[in-house]
Formats: structure tokens, C-alpha cells, sequence
């Protein structure tokens, strides 16, 4: 199949990257452009364990062409956070053991990472619907609610000290 | 000096046992560092794919892979008759059966494999799949057990029908086994005999694990050195390299296998599957990795399932409701091909746990295993070998007895528990319970959720329904369980002849820091983690200081595996016996040291110091230092030790949940309103931990008990082979836990501890699952099965006339 040449910005570096017209964005992230924090888990969009962002919005890389994120910016999980800098997120899901086997880990993340842009300060019920797309296996969800919520306070918290 | 050291201090620095010490593996799985088996990306590897069977049963007449090999990319395509020269057109099970691995003349399930496409990458492979022609002839289907064992349609023609199994005598050839333990004509005598006796039938439907991440592995054969390499989701490596070694011929210590990263196991990952040998093959053939990582619906269609329990029980009691005897029959669907993953002596794993937490003098257990043209399977999905089973039936047992005797059903389990002076207990079905407390934890979970007010709500609530002031009505939940979990010893357990053991080896580098090797695997439980915490509080260094390394056979000591809770109670237990080795050449060192006596000195969380005289004494850093640079006479230099340990007994963790759930009786909707969770796993070693571990077992039993199910049609079409169809619980779905705990520490293990991975699982099945049957009980409910999804609860309502 011929293949065609899409460009995109992952992570906020431009890339160009060959791919025929069938190919998924999740194998063109994983497998052409090494960023394998984005897993794959079902295939159907149920699971969410492939989910970035793409263009300001919350999408599920495994049930998308590659051909339809032409020109478009996109942030995998590990687009938010240094080793050395950690995204409060990421403290958090540690601080709060919101992660188990860590398969769902970069999707749920990079999820509630789009949440909290949507809604900086949800309620518990509102966090538990946000993430309804994103499935965990491992913690029952409890303290993965638990990081989500302790990150947007500390957010706001340093958002209200720096005004 | 005001910055002085204190001994809390050095304690708290140890990170051992007790504190909630955080996860080690988190830094790397939040920032998408993990490693898991489809990360692999080796120079020239290749993808394996398989052509699946549309049929669950029929004859193959012809395989025509023509077109397929013509495909630009496409490298090999295998068949039965490839491996057949090999001997590996068939493969052992871990239940003494043997599975087809490529489809030999028949397929006997839907999905089953029949041929292996080796492809540059998998889209090629894809295309190559749907281009091998396979011409079926279609047999007659059976889904139901019950019809197998009288039908004459012979569903495995490879077997002699006279010829006994693997477990004995067959009754049919659709028979596979006769499992019995205990006192059949005494159990039929007591309960003929009895004042009261209850009966129910119940079906313990068929689910699957389904962990996030699917199976898969990458093989490699270099042919250069002739060493096979294996990556995979294996849950116990060390027994997939000599089951690989058995397989191929290859000596094993030519066979490296590695698990990386595991995104989830809960059984899913014990066997060994037919892609796993066909990449091996595909890799020896082409002299390049190969890579196979199944898609969600193969995985629900094929890899093993779980369950699939038909239970009849008879349970026998006195006017005052004292249990005096309990019968259980089990039909056991196992699919195609007996592909259990239990201890080879036990058929129906730890099914004879089916006495529960209850003092019953006598008891039988006989189960008749069935092949059906299903998937293979009947591994332990969150639970020790058919645990949950078992729990489940005894549970439902009770409540239908409480029914029977117009009881309170928490009265009736307080009754008839074991006592707290009856441990080490005897059940009349074979095992030795180790300790439990089992009236403590009942009453401290009662009293936590105000069980009489609770009653007196719903009472009130019943009266509601029936003035039509509401159409809600509540349901209360009660289960007690009691685990078994930590096989082996190795005298009656071991899977293909290995005995399960485990294992730990540990070395100390010269300044005072550690690197462990377990022969477990984690899988999401954080050993590497708490194992530090164990190791730390025997020998004195920091659990920082102490790196954990599982899964890579070249380097881990052998052990079993991951799996039944087992890491705990066996390697764990390694760990405490290596680290007091480690403590016993310690003190030898800090003595010569210190020149004093060996008896002269005594171990103080991190440093051995001189009796009587504490101001006097060396570090374990100190110690190791030793160890390295100082020629001690009548001492070995070095400081490692390595621990095989052979459990004397099971563990048994033990708990007391209740569910309090409201339903909706005209949708069907089950609102859980509370959930309370007490566990008692003995000694604790990282509370967050099992906390963790208590909220993801709950809610993967809220799935098995409110929806989750592998299905089939009449003509054994899995209906139930997507995300779509298969209910896994999302965070809307799922409630907040409240988690509780006793201490009751097992007797026999170095440190006392249990194991807890798999408890929220086995005893939240039946609490969630009598949750629901609790609300309909006083509209005349006595059973219906699970699992308890809206259409089903709503059917409940409607037969009990709750819509009229």
C-alpha cells in the first residue's frame, strides 16, 4: 500500500514520519516513533490505554489513523513530566498508590491530565465520569480518584499562590 | 547534640516491615517507562499472527496457504503438519492432558488456532491471515456438560475412550475426571438423618481474567551461540523454560526466559499457549525473533478462561442450626482440552476448601471434569486454585440454610465458625487450617456497619416497597471467607513434577547495599517493593538500599511463580530465611570485629552490638565492608546467601466483608451504598499495599458478580469476545471501599504473614452476590445465579411478581 508522509507535533517536537493510509496512530507512536508509554489493550476504544492528546481533546490512538493526526499536536505521557520534574499528576498517582501493573498508567494519566484543563477543580463524581473511558485493571479506582483529586488541589493551590 | 540518631529513627530508616513505604516501580510506569513485552522491538524481528477457527467444532478437510505465502513480506505460514516432523503439533497441559497447539485434522472451539503467519510487520501478517484458505466440514456442537456426557458425539478423538486419564477412570469418552474427597456414605448418612437439611443448585458461570495488557512473548533463537531467548507474560518463567526445554529438545541451560514489565496477570498468565510455541518454531526456522502479542478478542476467545463450576449442595443441620454435614457435587465444564492450571494431584484445585470457615464434622466433595467445545482453560482468575469456587458454594450454602431456618444468616456463621482454640484445625475434607480468629473479625465487621440498624433499615424499606412509596429496595451482603493460598509444600503440590517451593537469593555489596533475586514474578503487586521491606528488617539495611530483580531466568534463583497468592507466603518467606543466613555469617563477622565472643553480640535493627555494652558495636555497613576487604580466619569472604523454602503448610487468610446495595426493581440496577472489607492476612507488610491489593480484588469481584461472563450460543459462537460485550467495571461503576483489619500471623511462616493479593477477590464474589440476593429474600428469593447483570436483577423482580 502506498504510504504517505504525515507530519505532526508530538510532544512539541515536529516530526514527519511515512505510514500507509490503515495504520493506526497507536503502532505509528509505539512502533515508528518510539513512544511507547501509550499501550495497546482492546482495540475497540473501551479500554483507554492508549490515550493522548490531540489537539486539546482526549483520544483513543488505537482507533484512529495515523492519516487523520495529520498537522495536528500531540502529547503522550511522555510529553508531561521529567525524570527530574515530575507532573504534579505524576507525583500524585505515586504519592497515592494510584497504580498497580502501570499498563493503564499513561493513558489514565495523560487522560486526567485533560480533565483537569476541562474542569480544574471537579468533584469526585465529576473526576470518577471523566475517567470512565480509561479502564484499570489493578486499583478499583479508589486512589487513582484519590491522586486525580489531590493533583488539582495542589495545581490550584499554586495557581491561587502565584496570582 | 540535639540531631542524635534515635532507635525509632533507625527504624523508621529501614523502611521495613509495617510502614507504608512507597512503590519503587511507580517512578518509571507514571512516566510511560515501563517495560512491557510489546515494547520489544529487536533488529529484524518479525510477527507471528494466527488463522482461527469460525467453528467450534468441525473437521478440517484442507489448509491452502498458497496465497498467502505469495504475499510481498510474508515469510512462513505453519500448520499442524510443519510441526508434526517436530512433535510439537500437540503439547502437554499443566492438568496432564495435551492441547493441539496448530489445529490437527479438527478444531474443537471457537478461535482455536490453525495456522501461524510469520510476517515482516503485522499489518502484512493480517493480510496473510485472511488469505490462508482453510475449508471446514462442521461436527455437531456441544456447550453443555451435562449433554456432553450423555451424547454420542466423541470430542476427542485422539483419546481411547477406555483408557483412564490423567486423574483415573473416564466414565464417558467426554469424561475427563472423577475428583472425590471425604466421607460420601457417612455425609449421606448424617444428612439423611438430620433435622434440617437445605439444597440448592447453583452455576459458577464461566469469566476470564483479562488482564489490560494481553499475553504475548518474543522469541529468539541465535543460532550462533544456539541459545533461545523467551520473553513473555509468563507468571511463572522458571517452569516455562523446562516446560520449553521438554518441548524442543533444547538443553535448558541453552533457554533464557524473561519476564518483563506483566500488565496484569490474575491467572491469565500461567499457562503456556500455543503462541508461545509457535514463535519459538517460527524463530528457529527463520533464525530471527519473532514476536506474538494476541488482540483483546483472542484473548477472551482463547487464553484461559476461569470457572465454569456446576454445584449441587446438600447442607445438613440441627434445630438450633448447627451444621452437622455438607455434600457438594461439581460438574466442571473445562472446555476442549484440560488445560487447568492447578497442583498436578489436585484436579479441582483447593476445591475441598468447600467446608469454609465452619467447624463441619463431615463432608464429601466429588467432581466429574467435562469436555465441551469451548475454549481451554480454568485457571485461577484472582484466586488460589478454585478458592473462589468454593467460597462461593459454601456461602450460598449458608444463606440457603439461614432461608431454610427462617434465620439471621450472620447468627447462623456465627454459630458455626471455627473457634478460635480450635487452630491448628482439621477440616473434614483434608487441611489444616493454620490460625484464625474468626469471631473477633465477624463481630468488629458488624459492629463497624451497625448491623441491626442496618436490618431494621431494611425492614423498613420492605414495608415501604410494599405501601408503593418506593421502588428501590436494599439489600445486605454478608460473606466470611477463608483463603488458601501459598502452595506448596512441595510433598503434595507441584505443577509437571516441579514442587513448589520458592526461592531468594541475596547479595550485599561491599558498601552496604543489596541486589535480590526472587523466583516469583510481579505482575502489578509491588515486590519489588515489600520483598525490600521483608529483607530490610531482617538484615538491617535501609529497603532503599536493596534492589529486587524477578523473572529472568539466567539470573533469579528457580521457583514457581506468581500465582494463588504465593509470593508472600513461599518467596517471601525465602527472603526472611536468606536474610537470617545473611544475619547468622553477620554476626560472626561483627564478633571478630568487636573481639568478642560470636554469643557476645545481638542484632539491633541495623547494627550487631555488644551485649550489656550498645555504645560498642559495627554496622551492618560496617559488616559488609568487612566481609570484602578483611581475611577473617575460619570465614568464607563475601557476604550472599541464597534460601530454597519449602512451606510446611498453607497459609489461610481469612475476612469479613458486607456489601450494603440498593436495586432499583424496575431497571435492575444495583447501587452499591457501602462496602466494608475486613482482612485478616496475618502479619502486614506494607499496609498501602493491601489496601491496593483489597480495592482492585473487590472490584474485579464486582465485575464477576454484576455482569462479567464469557458466553456462548448453541453452536458455541463467544458472544462475549470484546470490551464491548464483556463487562469490565469502569471508575463510574465502582464504589469507594472501607477496609479494615485483625492481625492473626500464621504460625509457621518466618514472619507470619499470609499472602492477601487474591482475598478481596474470593470473598467478595459471594458478599456482592448475596448482596443481591439478600434484597429479594423477603419477597420469596432463595437463589438465582449470577452473574447478577440489570437484565438478570430485573428478571429476579419479575418472577418474584415485584412488577405486578
Amino acid at each position: 500500500m502506498t504510504k504517505q508522509i504525515i507530519k505532526l507535533t508530538v510532544n512539541g517536537e515536529e516530526q514527519e514520519v511515512l505510514a500507509e493510509p490503515r495504520e493506526l496512530l497507536i503502532y505509528v507512536l509505539r512502533e515508528k516513533m518510539g513512544m511507547k508509554g501509550p499501550h495497546v489493550g482492546c482495540e475497540t476504544s473501551h479500554c483507554g490505554a492508549c490515550t493522548v492528546e490531540m489537539d486539546g481533546k482526549s483520544v483513543k490512538s488505537c482507533t484512529m489513523f495515523a492519516a487523520q493526526a495529520q498537522g495536528a499536536e500531540i502529547t503522550t505521557i511522555e510529553g508531561l513530566g521529567t525524570p527530574d520534574n515530575l507532573h504534579v499528576l505524576q507525583e500524585n498517582f505515586k504519592e497515592h498508590h494510584g497504580l498497580q501493573c502501570g499498563y493503564c498508567t499513561p493513558g489514565m494519566i495523560t487522560r486526567a491530565h485533560r480533565l483537569l484543563q476541562e474542569n480544574p477543580n471537579p468533584t469526585e463524581e465529576e473526576v470518577r465520569f471523566g475517567i470512565a473511558g480509561n479502564i484499570c485493571r489493578c486499583t478499583g479506582y479508589q486512589n487513582i480518584v484519590k491522586s486525580i483529586l489531590s493533583a488539582a488541589a495542589e495545581l490550584n493551590a499554586a495557581k491561587e499562590a502565584a496570582q | 547534640m540535639k540531631d542524635e540518631v534515635t532507635r525509632d529513627d533507625r527504624v523508621a530508616n529501614l523502611k521495613g516491615l509495617g510502614c507504608s513505604r512507597k512503590r519503587v516501580e511507580d517512578a518509571r510506569f507514571t512516566q510511560g517507562k515501563g517495560n512491557y513485552v510489546d515494547d520489544m522491538n529487536l533488529p529484524g524481528m518479525l510477527t507471528g499472527d494466527f488463522v482461527r477457527s469460525p467453528y467450534a467444532h468441525a473437521r478440517i478437510t484442507s489448509i491452502n496457504t498458497d496465497a498467502a505465502m505469495a504475499l510481498d513480506g510474508v515469510i512462513a505460514v505453519l500448520t499442524a503438519k510443519d510441526l508434526e516432523p517436530l512433535g510439537l503439533h500437540w503439547m502437554p497441559t499443566l492438568a496432564g492432558d495435551k492441547q493441539m497447539v496448530l489445529a490437527d485434522g479438527k478444531v474443537l472451539f471457537q478461535g482455536q488456532e490453525v495456522a501461524f503467519v510469520v510476517a515482516k510487520d503485522r499489518y502484512i501478517a493480517s493480510d496473510a491471515v485472511e488469505l490462508v484458505e482453510v475449508e471446514y466440514e462442521e461436527l455437531p456442537v456441544i456447550v453443555d456438560p451435562f449433554a456432553s456426557m450423555k451424547s454420542d458425539v466423541v470430542l476427542r478423538e485422539d483419546l481411547d475412550p477406555t483408557a483412564p486419564g490423567a486423574h483415573g477412570p473416564r466414565k464417558h469418552h467426554n469424561h475427563i475426571f472423577t475428583w472425590e474427597v471425604g466421607d460420601e456414605d457417612g455425609t449421606n448418612a448424617v444428612i439423611d438423618d438430620a433435622d434440617i437439611v437445605a439444597e440448592e443448585s447453583m452455576y459458577y458461570h464461566r469469566t476470564h481474567p483479562c488482564p489490560l495488557e494481553p499475553c504475548g512473548c518474543v522469541a529468539s533463537m541465535d543460532k550462533v551461540n544456539g541459545k533461545l531467548t523467551l520473553w513473555g507474560t509468563f507468571q511463572a518463567p522458571h517452569v516455562v523454560r523446562t516446560v520449553a526445554s521438554l518441548l524442543s529438545g533444547i538443553e535448558e541451560h541453552n533457554i533464557r526466559v524473561v519476564s518483563p514489565d506483566i500488565g496484569g496477570g490474575f491467572g491469565n498468565k500461567v499457562g503456556v499457549y500455543p503462541g508461545y510455541v509457535c514463535s519459538i518454531v517460527a524463530s528457529i526456522v527463520t533464525g530471527v525473533p519473532v514476536k506474538w502479542v494476541e488482540d483483546r478478542m483472542e484473548n477472551l476467545m482463547s487464553t484461559a478462561f476461569a470457572r465454569d463450576y456446576w454445584m449441587t449442595g446438600k447442607i445438613s443441620a440441627t434445630k438450633e442450626g448447627k451444621i452437622t454435614g455438607l455434600h457438594c457435587h461439581v460438574t466442571a465444564d473445562h472446555g476442549a482440552f484440560d488445560a487447568c492450571a492447578d497442583p498436578t494431584k489436585f484436579p479441582a484445585g483447593f476445591m475441598n476448601i468447600c467446608t469454609g470457615s465452619y467447624d463441619i464434622p463431615i463432608a464429601y466433595l466429588g467432581v466429574d471434569g467435562v469436555y465441551t467445545n469451548k475454549a481451554p482453560g480454568g485457571v485461577s482468575y484472582r484466586c488460589s486454585f478454585r478458592v473462589t469456587e468454593a467460597v462461593y458454594f459454601i456461602e450460598r450454602m449458608i444463606e440457603v440454610l439461614a432461608i431454610e431456618m427462617n434465620m439471621d444468616s450472620a447468627e447462623l456463621r456465627r454459630i458455626n465458625f471455627i473457634k478460635k482454640e480450635q487452630f491448628p484445625y482439621n477440616s473434614a475434607l483434608g487441611w489444616e487450617y493454620d490460625s484464625g480468629d474468626y469471631h473477633t473479625a465477624w463481630d468488629k465487621a458488624l459492629k463497624a456497619v451497625d448491623y441491626e440498624g442496618l436490618r431494621k433499615e431494611q425492614a423498613e424499606r420492605v414495608e415501604a416497597f410494599k405501601r408503593g412509596e418506593t421502588r428501590t429496595i436494599m439489600g445486605i451482603g454478608l460473606s466470611f471467607f477463608t483463603e488458601i493460598v501459598g502452595a506448596g509444600p512441595v510433598k503434595n503440590c507441584d505443577i509437571l513434577g516441579m514442587g513448589m517451593f520458592d526461592s531468594c537469593e541475596i547479595r550485599i555489596h561491599p558498601t552496604g547495599s543489596a541486589i535480590a533475586r526472587l523466583g516469583t514474578i510481579s505482575q502489578g503487586q509491588g515486590h519489588a517493593t515489600t520483598f525490600a521491606q521483608i529483607l530490610a528488617s531482617e538484615i538491617g539495611i535501609s529497603a532503599d538500599s536493596i534492589t529486587i530483580e524477578e523473572g529472568d531466568t539466567d539470573t533469579a534463583p528457580y521457583g514457581l511463580g506468581t500465582y494463588g497468592s504465593r509470593s508472600t507466603p513461599v518467596a517471601g518467606a525465602a527472603a526472611a530465611m536468606v536474610g537470617r543466613k545473611i544475619r547468622a555469617k553477620a554476626q560472626m563477622i561483627a564478633a571478630y570485629l568487636l573481639e568478642v565472643h560470636d554469643d557476645d553480640v545481638e542484632f539491633d535493627v541495623d547494627r550487631f552490638v555488644v551485649k550489656g555494652a550498645p555504645e560498642r558495636f559495627k554496622t551492618m555497613g560496617e559488616i559488609a565492608y568487612a566481609a570484602y576487604n578483611q581475611a577473617i580466619p575460619g570465614i568464607e569472604p563475601g557476604l550472599e546467601a541464597v534460601s530454597y523454602y519449602d512451606p510446611p503448610n498453607m497459609t489461610y487468610p481469612f475476612g469479613a466483608y458486607v456489601c450494603v446495595m440498593d436495586i432499583d426493581v424496575d431497571t435492575g440496577v444495583p447501587t452499591i451504598k457501602r462496602f466494608y472489607a475486613l482482612d485478616d492476612c496475618g502479619t502486614r507488610i506494607n499496609p498501602m499495599v493491601i489496601e491496593g491489593q483489597i480495592h482492585g480484588g473487590l472490584t474485579e469481584a464486582l465485575a464477576v458478580a454484576l455482569g462479567q461472563e464469557i458466553a456462548y450460543d448453541d453452536m458455541g459462537n463467544c458472544k462475549t469476545g470484546t470490551l464491548m460485550d464483556f463487562f469490565l467495571p469502569t471508575a463510574w461503576e465502582v464504589p469507594n471501599y472501607e477496609t479494615d483489619h485483625t492481625v492473626t500471623p500464621s504460625p509457621h511462616h518466618p514472619i507470619g504473614a499470609k499472602g492477601v493479593g487474591e482475598s478481596p477477590h474470593v470473598g467478595g464474589v459471594p458478599c456482592f452476590s448475596n448482596a443481591v440476593q439478600d434484597a429479594f429474600r423477603p419477597f420469596g428469593n432463595r437463589h438465582t445465579n449470577m452473574p447478577h447483570d440489570h437484565w438478570r436483577i430485573w428478571k429476579t423482580a419479575n418472577d418474584l411478581g415485584l412488577h405486578d
